[in-house]
């Protein structure tokens, strides 16, 4: 699986969360693994890069979770 | 910087002969705007009786998930030094061993980009900086991190591992607990750095079962070292004890929790089968007693403090495991204990939560360790070996 298109997926279903729920790391590895098929390793991976660009950043409210970063 | 605010409640802290971390704040406040704001927004604290502080969003710097705690003001507008005052963690180094260089360097560069406040160092573990600016964390990064540093864990996470100071000073470690945070540091900084577990895991390692850093009160796995084998006694040292005005007996035999030691007013004898090693007798008589040669640790799970049920101490899932570079069984354990805890952990489950919760059964069933009779934590509890339908054949 091409890296690019698992980080799409990643955002993706962050930016469908958005207002909905907060999602956690292992919620979206747990989820893009089970859809794409793949191992959450990869899943990671994907959202490592997603992570280090500044494309998605981690939160804190009681508990660590991915979120598209404010405007 | 001239002082700003009157702070009578305050003042009151500085009072008695105890150290007063009043008293350093307004040394930092000569010189630091934020130090200075923070005086003044403290006794509004004090003086409303309740905080002004509100806590969350940012984590981290770029890329990373942990190791700075967002915190404001909620009047800024008063306290502008302290509209932002985000602690930063700082990764410490194993047994907490500095030159002062490195102390003289990291303070400089704190004193440019923060509040100059520090504690040396939190229960995490952590060399903490007290109260920086958002805008003064990625510089402060960059320069921290260029010099060696880096941050240490936050969130959901892998906590920094700490340890006691183990064989760096002190004669009674059975294990290099040093070596061994260093190596875990090491190892799992992906799940320090990039928080994926349903709350916070700490690894706290003590090098004896005297316990110096309270593994076994304050981390999710508490490695304590321990031995195999007889405790060594050096009988001519028992009677330079007994000569010197050691009351061997009210001191030592009648404090042995597990009742195995007899004296006879002239030799030790130690029943090693019932001895528990809980350090005792060895702490007390240092020159007479050493631990049996053969070295491990005992490995526990699941302590914490009172949050979603109550305080939990660590408890025995692997008496004794050899802790020898590269520590594969111990890393191969704890990926079985996230997995699983990863499986069914609710958010803000801690790892001894959930063992309370599901049954030490089925944990050792997925972990894929046998019950013992060094695992019984306390009398009248429920068993919790059952045969399974399929053993019964
Ligand atoms: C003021 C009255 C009482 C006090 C202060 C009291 C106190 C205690 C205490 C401290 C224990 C030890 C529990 C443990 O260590 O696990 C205990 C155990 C026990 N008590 Fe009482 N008790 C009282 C009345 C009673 C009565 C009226 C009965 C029976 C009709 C009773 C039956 C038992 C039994 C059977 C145990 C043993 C439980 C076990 O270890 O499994 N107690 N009690
Ligand atoms: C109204 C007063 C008291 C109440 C309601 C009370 C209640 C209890 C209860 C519910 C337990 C747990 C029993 C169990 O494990 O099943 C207990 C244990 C115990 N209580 Fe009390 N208690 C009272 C007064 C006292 C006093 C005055 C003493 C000592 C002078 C005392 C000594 C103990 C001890 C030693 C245990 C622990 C026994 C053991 O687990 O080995 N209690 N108490
Ligand atoms: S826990 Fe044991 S080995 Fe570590 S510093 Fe304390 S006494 Fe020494
Ligand atoms: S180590 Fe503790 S249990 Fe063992 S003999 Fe000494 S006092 Fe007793």
């Amino acid at each position: 699986m091409d890296k690019e298109e698992v980080k799409k997926k990643i955002y993706a279903l962050v930016e469908k969360s958005v207002g909905k729920k907060k999602l956690k790391s292992s919620d979206i590895q747990k989820t893009i693994s089970a859809e794409l098929g793949i191992s959450r390793d990869e899943v990671k991976e994907a959202l490592k890069d997603l992570v280090d660009s500044g494309t998605l950043i981690y939160t804190y409210f009681g508990g660590s979770f991915v979120e598209i970063p404010p405007k | 910087m001239p002082k700003k605010y009157d702070t009578p409640l305050l003042d009151q802290l500085e009072k008695g002969s105890y150290p007063s971390f009043v008293t350093e704040i307004k040394k930092a406040a000569a010189k630091n705007e934020q130090a200075n704001d923070l005086l003044g927004a403290l006794e509004q604290c004090y003086k409303d009786k309740k905080t002004h502080w509100k806590h969350g969003g940012i984590v981290g710097v770029r890329g990373y998930g942990g190791g700075v705690i967002g915190r404001y003001s909620d009047i800024p507008d008063q306290f502008p030094g302290v509209a932002h005052f985000h602690t930063v963690r700082i990764n410490q180094p194993s047994g907490f061993f500095y030159n002062s260089k490195a102390l003289r360097e990291l303070m400089g560069l704190w004193d440019q980009y923060g509040s100059g406040l520090t504690n040396f160092h939190g229960s995490t573990g952590d060399l903490v900086l007290l109260g920086t600016k958002t805008e003064h964390l990625e510089p402060l990064f960059a320069e921290v991190s260029s010099r060696g540093w880096d941050l240490g864990g936050s969130g959901s996470a892998m906590r920094t591992p700490s340890c006691c100071v183990g064989p760096g000073r002190c004669e009674w470690s059975n294990i290099d607990t040093l070596d061994i945070t260093y190596n875990i540091t090491q190892e799992f900084q992906d799940e320090m750095h990039r928080p994926a577990f349903p709350y916070k895991f700490k690894f706290k390692t003590s090098g004896c079962a005297v316990d110096c850093i309270a593994s076994i009160a304050r981390a999710d796995c508490s490695i304590i070292g321990t031995w195999k084998g007889d405790i060594r006694i050096d009988q001519d040292a028992v009677k330079w004890y007994a000569k010197n005005g050691m009351d061997i007996n009210a001191e030592i035999i009648n404090r042995c929790p597990t009742r195995c030691m007899s004296y006879d007013g002239k030799e030790i004898k130690i029943a090693n089968e019932d001895c528990s090693r809980c350090m005792h007798c060895i702490a007390k008589m240092t020159k007479a007693l050493r631990p049996g040669k053969e070295k491990g640790a005992t490995i526990l799970i699941g302590s914490k403090a009172p949050f979603v049920v109550g305080a939990l101490l660590s408890w025995v899932i692997v008496p004794f495991m050899k802790m020898e570079p590269p520590y594969t069984e111990l890393k191969e354990l704890t990926r079985k204990i996230w997995e699983w805890w990863d499986e069914h952990g609710k958010n803000r489950e801690r790892t001894g939560e959930l063992i309370e919760r599901k049954g030490m059964r089925n944990f050792l069933e997925f972990i894929g360790v046998n019950p013992q009779p060094a695992m019984i934590k306390e009398p009248r509890r429920d068993p919790f070996y059952f045969w399974q339908p399929d053993e019964l054949k």
